[in-house]
């Protein structure tokens, strides 16, 4: 693993464990005391994220895009405006943008400087994605990144990286399977992976067997 | 700045290599260093382009080593120090010493639902837009020493005006305290060529969201 993937204190390492919990035990305490955090709020949003706020949200707007033709114009016109229709509970403030892979060109969302993601569609971001070897290679060659992760485009098929350096929020709307017109949103949302809504992956009838 | 979180174009890193079923956090204090985070910047003190820059000042090799909400945490107590909000002291002890300073507000249960939704980066802009779709835009080869979003992989190149974004907060003088200053903000698309050199693959293209003031007539 590289040196930003990894995690050095979440492993074995006993010592180097307790001294991060400690630290920020310690910094909540003070906070705590001095009155500037509520513990409680602080659970409150670590549950959000546990719990409520990850990719299904983004599945579900892709999927509505895929079996929805007005819909999906609205998406690509208005990202914010048409999620934000869904009520869902973590609105996604006028941001967010969303991208259409399409026989010609195929989307890929990066942050080079630090780790934008639309946290608000898709949950927290993983790992990989705030890690250096992908914000460092995707820009320069994105298509040994999509082979990294066992995506083969098309000869000739136009790969699209977007760098989100300012507070605009990417969403790749991956192509619909072959086969699976009339399908419903429900079923249709099953297909449409974290991946595939980042660009590092394609949905896929197969993605419906999986976890 | 120019420091190592600019890393679009490095060769070096190895692979991306994903986890499978990764969880939102690793650990319990990854998910309070998240939560402090946002019930920190909820009190109104600093910007979240405020925070980006102290994880940016970190020393090249602890940006590097550190995990990400590692990362975050350093970022975090060096804000609420050189905020004046928690003294060195009290770190050391690992407890308050004194009252805590009047802030404008605090985070309470009932309100977590108003960090959960993006905030609000557009302003009314103070003049029209510069440039338009379509418009063939140059970047300029700025190197500031404090907070920017204009990658350096991206400065001093030519490219095309893709879309107008609206009129946005200026992250690089709001990071230094110099303002919001509204600009207008575009996707600017590059082909591979441009960025990369005349090996690169023809078939990829690469976008920034720009600033107007990265931006000259190209």
């Amino acid at each position: 693993m590289s040196e930003d993937n990894r995690h050095p204190h979440d492993h074995a390492h006993g010592s180097e464990l307790s001294e991060m919990q400690l630290r920020v035990r310690a910094l909540e305490t003070i906070l705590t005391e001095k009155g500037y955090v509520d513990p409680a709020a602080l659970d409150r949003i670590v549950e959000a994220f546990e719990t409520r706020i990850g990719p299904r949200i983004g599945a579900r707007i892709v999927a509505k895009a895929w079996a929805d033709a007005a819909f999906k114009q609205r998406l690509l016109a208005d990202a914010s405006e048409a999620a934000n229709s869904l009520g869902f509970a973590s609105r996604v403030g006028s941001h967010l943008i969303a991208v259409e892979n399409t026989e010609r060109v195929h989307n890929m969302v990066v942050c080079t400087l630090c780790s934008c993601y639309p946290w608000e569609v898709l949950g927290l971001p993983p790992v990989w994605y705030k890690s250096a070897p992908y914000r460092s290679r995707v820009v320069i060659d994105p298509k040994s990144v999509l082979a990294e992760f066992g995506v083969k485009l098309p000869p000739g098929r136009e790969v699209r990286v977007w760098d989100s350096t300012a507070e605009t929020r990417f969403l790749v709307v991956p192509m619909q399977p072959a086969g699976t017109d009339g399908w419903s949103e429900e079923r249709l949302a099953a297909l449409v992976t974290r991946d595939s809504m980042i660009g590092t992956g394609l949905a896929t009838v197969a993605a419906e067997a999986a976890p | 700045m120019n420091s190592i979180h600019d890393m679009g174009g490095m060769h070096g890193f190895g692979p991306v290599v994903a986890e499978a079923n990764e969880p939102p956090f690793h650990t319990t204090w990854e998910g309070r260093v998240m939560a402090m985070q946002r019930a920190l910047g909820f009190i109104g003190l600093w910007t979240i382009d405020m925070s980006r820059a102290s994880q940016e000042a970190l020393p090249p090799l602890s940006y590097l080593s550190a995990a990400y909400y590692e990362r975050w945490f350093l970022g975090l107590e060096h804000r609420v120090l050189a905020h004046g909000l928690v003294g060195a002291d009290e770190i050391e002890a690992g407890r308050a010493l004194r009252p805590g300073v009047k802030v404008k507000r605090t985070l309470s249960p009932a309100e977590v639902d108003r960090v959960m939704r993006r905030g609000e980066y557009t302003r009314p802009p103070a003049a029209p837009a510069q440039f338009k779709p379509g418009d063939r835009v140059h970047t300029r080869n700025l190197n500031p020493v404090t907070h920017t979003r204009l990658p350096r992989y991206a400065r001093g190149k030519t490219g095309t005006v893709e879309a107008v974004r609206g009129c946005h907060v200026f992250p690089d003088t709001v990071a230094i305290g110099a303002g919001e200053q509204p600009q207008w903000l575009y996707t600017v698309v590059f082909t591979g060529r441009e960025l990369w050199g005349e090996d690169s693959d023809p078939a990829i293209k690469i976008s920034i969201e720009a600033f107007e003031p990265y931006l000259v007539p190209a």
